[in-house]
C-alpha cells in the first residue's frame, strides 16, 4: 500500500479508531459525557480528514476500494447524519434505564460499515461493509433489551436480514461462478441465466435493507421499536450506504443495458411509491408512518437512480441531502418530546403542540413539508431534481407515479400537520416541559435545541439557493 | 426590482407580524395592514408612472437575476398591463381582507397575519413571474398558507375543506410541473438552451402528440383554480368553510390565478391546441354558467351560494378567453376584476352577517333590513353588480364577453346569456332570504363600524367606477390583447 492510499483511507480509518477509543474510555472513565464529547470530536475530525483527502483523490485501493468524489460525498452526508445522531441519542439514553456506553462502540461500528459501503467496488468488501453495518444494527435495534417492542423489532431485524445476507452471497456467488471475478469493474454485461439470477439474488438483498416494497415488511415495526435514535440511523445512515454501493455497482455494469434487471427496479420503484404512500395513510404512529414515507421516498429516489447518469446521481445526492435533514428533524423532535416512560410516538401525543412549544412545532411542520416537497424547503428542488432527471430520460411511467403518489403523500404529511395545529388537548401530556432538563446536562439540550434550527435553517436554505450546493455535488462528482 | 420589493414586504411582513404577535396581537394587525398598504401604493404608482410601456411593449418592467443557473432557472419578474391589473386587485383585496380580519380573528393572530400576507405573496409572485419554474413556485407557495388559513380559522367541517382544497390544487399543480419540464427538456434539446425562461419557451417548436399532452397537463392545473365545472368539488366547501378573508381571497384573488395562466401560458404557447381547446372549453364554460346558477339557486347556506355564483361567473372567462376575439377577452379581465371585487364584496358581508348572526343558514335570517339598513343597502348594491345590472362593472364585463363570443357560437352565447336571468333568480331570492322578509332576530344589532364603512366604501366606489368608466383598464390592457388575440 502506497502512502497515498494509506492518506486516502484517513477518514475510514479515523471511523475504526473511533470505536477502539471509545471501548478504551469505558475501559478507564465511564462517563457518558465524555464519551458523548469525544465522538463529537471523533467525527468532526472525520470530517476534516474528508476535506483533507480531497486534494489527494481519486485513489484506488485495488482490489477493494476506490476513493473517489462520489464516495467522499457520500460518506460526508454519512458522518453529519451520524454526529446529528450522537447528538440526540445522549439525551435520549441518559435517561433510559440501559448503560448506553456500549452503545458508541455500535454506533461508530456501523457507521464504519456503511462508509466502506460508498467506497467499496469489489463483493468482498461489499459483504465485510454491509455485514459490519448490519451486525451492530441487530445489537443496536434491540439495545433497549427489557421493552418488548425492541426485543420483537431486534428479532426480525435479525432474522430477516441475516436472510437477505444470505441471499446476497448466494447472488454474488453466482455471478463470480459466471465472470469469474468480483471486481464491480471487470463484470461484463451479458445476459447468460446464471448473471440474471445471481443479479436478481442481489436485488433481493439490497431491496431488503432500503426497504423497497415487497422487501418492506420488517421497516415499520422495526422503526417503531427501535430506540427513536437508532431509528433515524437506520431510515438515514444505513440506507445512504447501502444507496451508494448499488449506485456504484449500476454504474460499473452499465445496468441500462440489462433490460430484465432493468426493469425489475423500475417494478420496484414503481411498488415503493404506491405501497408506502397508501399504507402511511392509515399509521397512527408517527414511527411507522416516517416509515412508510421513507419507504415512498426511496422509490422516488430510485427514479432518479434508474436515469444512471451524470444528472441523475446529483439528483439522487442532493435528494439524500435533503430528506435526511429533514428526517432528523422530525426525529430529533420526538426524541426531544420522549420521555422516559413513553415514547412520543403516537398522534395523539402532538395535539396542538404548536400552540405549546412552537419551535418544536415549527421545525416538525416544516420537516414534514420538505418531506411532502412544498417550496421554500430542500424537498422542493430535491423533487424537482428528481422529476427533471426522470423526465430527460423519458422514464414516463415512474415520473407519472411519482407525481400520482405524491398527491397521496400530501394527504398525510398534511393529517400530521393538522394534529400539530389542532386544538391542545386539556390535559397535560408529553409536551409540558419536563423538570428532566433540569436533571440533565442543559448543555446538550442548548445544542439539540440549536441542531433543529441550524437544520431547518438548512432545509429553508437549501429550498431557496439550491444553486451552490448543487454546483458543489457536480464539483464532487468530477472527481473520478 | 420594484416587483421583487412588494413580494419581499409581504413576505418579511408576513414573519414580523407573527414575531410582533409575541408582544402584542394589535401590532400584527397594524403590520399587516402597513404591509399591504405599502404594496397597493407600490402598485399604484406603478400604474401612474407607467404610462408609456416604453421601448419593449408591452412590458414595463423586467428585473432578472440568475438563480440556478445549472437549470437554467432566473428570478425573473416582469409586468405588464395585465399583471399590473392584476396586482392592483392582488393588493386592494390584501388590504380589504386585513381589514375584514381586524375582530373577526381572536385567536393566534400573529400567525393568521403570516398566513395571509404570505397567502398574497404567492399570488402577486403568480401573476409577475416570468419564468416557470419561478411560477411553479409561487404557485406552490400560496398553498400552504392557505390551506392552514382554512384548516386553523374555518368554520365547523374546515378539515374536510382544507384537504379537499390543498390536494384538488397541488393535484394540478404536479401535472403542470411534469408539463413544465417536458416544455424545458423539448425545447433544450431542440435548441440546446435548457431555460425555463418564459420568453424562450414561447417559440419552443412542438409536435403535436407531445404538445397534446403537455397543453392537458397546464389546463388541467388552471381548470381546477379557475374552476371548470367538473372540476369545481373543492370550491363550495372552501370557500364556505373558510374565515372572512380567506373566502374573500379565494374568490377575489386565488380563482383569477387560474384565468391569468390560461390568458398567459396556454394561449401563446399552444395556438394550435387553443383551438382544439375550445371545442370543449367553450360548452364546458356554457355548462358552468348554467349549472353554478341553479345550484346557487338551491343552496340553503349564504356563503355556499356565493359560492356557486362564482362558478357560474367563472364560466363567462372562460368563454370569453376561448372565443379568441379582442372584444371577449377584453371583458374576461374586466370579469376578472369586477368578479373579484362584487364576491369579494358579497363575503365580506356574509362574514360581517356571521359575526352578527352567528349563523350561514338563510332560513334563519331575513328581515334584516330594519336593523342593518346601511349593510342592506351595500347588500343590495353588490348583489346587483353580481347580476349583472348596467352602471356596474359586471355588466360592462359579461356584455363585453357575450358580444366577442355570438359571432363564435351564437347557440352556446344565448345559452350562456341565459344564464344572466338564473343569475337574477338566485339574486333575488339571495337578498329576499337575508335583508327582505318578515324579521327574524328580535334583538336589535349593530349596523356598520366605521372600519366596515371603509371597506364597503371602498369596495362600492370601485365597482361602480369600473362600470362607468371600465377605459382606463381597458386601455392598460389593450396592448396584451392585442398581442394575445393575434396569434
Amino acid at each position: 500500500m502506497t502512502t497515498t492510499q494509506f492518506d486516502a483511507l484517513l477518514p475510514y480509518t479515523l471511523l475504526a479508531a473511533a470505536s477502539l477509543v471509545v471501548i478504551l474510555l469505558i475501559a478507564f472513565r465511564r462517563s457518558h459525557t465524555v464519551i458523548q464529547v469525544v465522538g463529537f470530536i471523533l467525527m468532526c475530525m472525520v470530517i476534516a480528514a474528508l476535506l483533507k483527502v480531497r486534494s489527494v483523490l481519486p485513489v484506488a485501493v485495488p482490489p477493494l476500494f476506490r476513493i473517489d468524489g462520489l464516495a467522499l460525498l457520500f460518506t460526508a452526508l454519512i458522518v453529519f447524519c451520524v454526529l446529528i445522531i450522537g447528538l440526540f441519542s445522549f439525551v435520549y439514553f441518559e435517561e433510559r434505564e440501559e448503560n448506553p456506553k456500549e452503545y458508541y462502540i455500535l454506533l461508530f461500528l456501523s457507521t464504519l460499515g456503511a462508509t466502506i459501503l460508498t467506497i467499496s467496488v469489489h463483493f468482498i468488501s461489499f459483504f465485510i461493509g454491509l455485514e459490519l453495518l448490519s451486525v451492530s444494527l441487530y445489537a443496536l435495534v434491540a439495545y433497549l433489551r427489557t421493552r418488548n417492542n425492541a426485543v420483537e423489532a431486534g428479532m426480525k431485524y435479525l432474522v430477516l436480514a441475516a436472510l437477505s445476507s444470505a441471499f446476497l452471497l448466494f447472488g454474488m456467488a453466482l455471478i463470480y461462478m459466471d465472470k469469474g471475478t468480483m471486481d464491480f469493474t471487470a463484470i461484463v454485461p451479458s445476459g447468460s441465466i446464471l448473471f440474471i439470477m445471481g443479479a436478481g439474488m442481489m436485488v433481493v438483498a439490497i431491496g431488503f435493507k432500503l426497504a423497497l416494497v415487497p422487501f418492506h415488511l420488517w421497516a415499520a415495526d422495526v422503526y417503531q421499536g427501535a430506540p427513536t435514535p437508532v431509528t433515524s440511523f437506520i431510515a438515514t445512515v444505513s440506507k445512504i450506504g447501502v444507496f451508494a454501493v448499488l449506485l456504484r455497482f449500476a454504474q460499473s455494469i452499465h445496468l441500462q443495458q440489462h433490460p430484465e434487471v432493468y426493469t425489475v427496479f423500475v417494478v420496484l420503484a414503481i411498488a415503493s411509491m404506491i405501497a408506502g404512500n397508501l399504507l402511511a395513510l392509515v399509521q397512527q404512529n408517527i414511527k411507522r408512518l416516517l416509515a412508510y414515507s421513507s419507504i415512498a421516498h426511496f422509490g422516488y429516489l430510485l427514479v432518479s437512480f434508474l436515469t444512471i447518469g451524470e444528472a441523475g446521481t446529483q439528483a439522487s445526492i442532493f435528494y439524500l441531502l435533503a430528506y435526511s435533514i429533514a428526517l432528523l428533524a422530525a426525529f430529533g423532535v420526538i426524541v426531544l418530546l420522549s420521555t422516559r416512560q413513553k415514547e412520543a410516538e403516537d398522534l395523539a401525543d402532538f395535539r396542538g403542540l404548536f400552540w405549546k412549544r412552537p419551535l418544536m412545532a415549527a421545525v416538525f411542520t416544516i420537516a414534514l413539508l420538505s418531506l411532502a416537497g412544498i417550496p421554500l424547503t430542500a424537498g422542493f428542488p430535491a423533487k424537482f431534481f428528481v422529476l427533471a432527471s426522470g423526465v430527460r430520460q423519458h422514464l414516463w411511467l415512474p415520473v407519472v407515479v411519482l407525481v400520482l403518489t405524491s398527491i397521496v403523500g400530501f394527504y398525510y404529511y398534511l393529517r400530521v400537520i393538522g394534529v400539530l395545529f389542532a386544538e391542545a388537548p386539556e390535559t397535560p401530556g408529553l409536551q409540558q416541559r419536563e423538570p428532566k432538563e433540569r436533571l440533565l446536562q442543559p448543555y446538550f439540550y442548548a445544542a439539540i435545541y440549536a441542531t433543529l434550527v441550524v437544520l431547518t435553517a438548512l432545509s429553508f436554505w437549501l429550498g431557496i439557493l439550491p444553486a451552490t450546493t448543487t454546483d458543489g455535488i457536480r464539483e464532487f462528482l468530477l472527481i473520478r | 426590482m420594484i416587483l421583487a420589493l412588494m413580494i419581499g414586504i409581504l413576505l418579511i411582513g408576513g414573519v414580523l407580524c407573527w414575531l410582533a404577535a409575541q408582544w402584542s396581537a394589535a401590532a400584527s394587525k397594524w403590520i399587516a395592514l402597513l404591509a399591504a398598504v405599502t404594496d397597493l401604493a407600490l402598485s399604484a404608482g406603478c400604474w401612474l408612472r407607467l404610462r408609456d410601456p416604453g421601448p419593449n411593449a408591452p412590458w414595463f418592467i423586467d428585473f432578472r437575476k440568475a438563480w440556478i443557473p445549472s437549470f437554467g432557472i432566473s428570478f425573473h419578474l416582469a409586468l405588464d398591463g395585465l399583471s399590473l391589473v392584476l396586482l392592483l386587485l392582488t393588493f386592494f383585496l390584501g388590504t380589504l381582507a386585513v381589514l375584514c380580519s381586524w375582530r373577526e380573528i381572536k385567536q393566534r393572530r400573529g400567525f393568521f397575519f403570516f398566513c395571509l400576507l404570505w397567502t398574497l405573496a404567492g399570488i402577486a409572485g403568480v401573476f409577475v413571474a416570468m419564468d416557470l419554474f419561478l411560477f411553479y413556485f409561487f404557485w406552490e407557495v400560496m398553498l400552504v398558507p392557505m390551506y392552514f388559513l382554512i384548516a386553523l380559522w374555518g368554520d365547523t367541517r374546515r378539515r374536510y375543506a382544507a384537504y379537499k382544497f390543498f390536494i384538488f390544487t397541488q393535484a394540478g399543480g404536479l401535472l403542470m410541473l411534469l408539463s413544465i419540464l417536458a416544455l424545458y427538456f423539448i425545447h433544450g434539446q431542440g435548441t440546446g438552451n435548457y431555460t425555463f425562461d418564459y420568453f424562450s419557451l414561447l417559440n419552443t417548436a412542438l409536435d403535436p402528440s407531445a404538445s397534446k399532452w403537455i397543453v392537458a397537463g397546464f389546463f388541467i392545473a388552471f381548470a381546477i383554480k379557475l374552476p371548470v365545472v367538473p372540476l369545481h368539488n373543492w370550491l363550495p366547501d372552501a370557500h364556505s368553510e373558510a374565515p372572512t378573508a380567506g373566502s374573500l381571497l379565494l374568490a377575489g384573488l386565488l380563482l383569477k390565478t387560474g384565468a391569468y395562466g390560461i390568458i398567459r401560458f396556454i394561449l401563446p404557447f399552444f395556438p394550435a391546441d387553443s383551438a382544439a381547446i375550445a371545442n370543449w372549453a367553450i360548452p364546458l364554460g356554457v355548462t358552468g354558467i348554467v349549472y353554478g346558477a341553479l345550484l346557487a339557486y338551491s343552496q340553503t347556506d349564504l356563503k355556499r351560494l356565493i359560492a356557486y355564483t362564482s362558478v357560474s361567473h367563472m364560466g363567462f372567462v372562460l368563454l370569453g378567453i376561448f372565443s379568441f376575439r379582442e372584444i371577449a377577452m377584453q371583458g374576461t379581465i374586466m370579469q376578472i376584476l369586477t368578479h373579484g371585487i362584487s364576491t369579494g364584496a358579497l363575503f365580506v358581508m356574509a362574514g360581517m352577517l356571521k359575526e352578527r348572526l352567528h349563523t350561514r343558514d338563510l332560513g334563519i335570517m331575513g328581515g334584516l333590513w330594519t336593523t342593518l339598513p346601511s349593510m342592506g343597502g351595500a347588500f343590495m348594491l353588490f348583489t346587483m353588480a353580481s347580476l349583472g345590472l348596467p352602471m356596474l362593472g359586471n355588466f360592462i364585463a359579461e356584455f363585453l364577453i357575450l358580444l366577442g363570443t355570438f359571432p363564435v357560437s351564437p347557440i352556446l352565447t344565448v345559452l350562456a346569456s341565459g344564464g344572466l336571468i338564473l343569475s337574477a333568480l338566485y339574486s333575488l331570492r339571495m337578498v329576499q332570504k337575508t335583508f327582505l322578509g318578515p324579521p327574524s332576530t328580535p334583538h336589535a344589532l349593530k349596523d356598520l363600524s366605521s372600519r366596515e364603512w371603509l371597506t364597503l366604501s371602498a369596495l362600492s366606489i370601485s365597482i361602480i367606477a369600473l362600470g362607468l368608466f371600465p377605459q382606463p383598464v381597458i386601455d392598460l390592457v389593450r396592448p396584451v390583447v392585442r398581442l394575445l388575440v393575434s396569434n
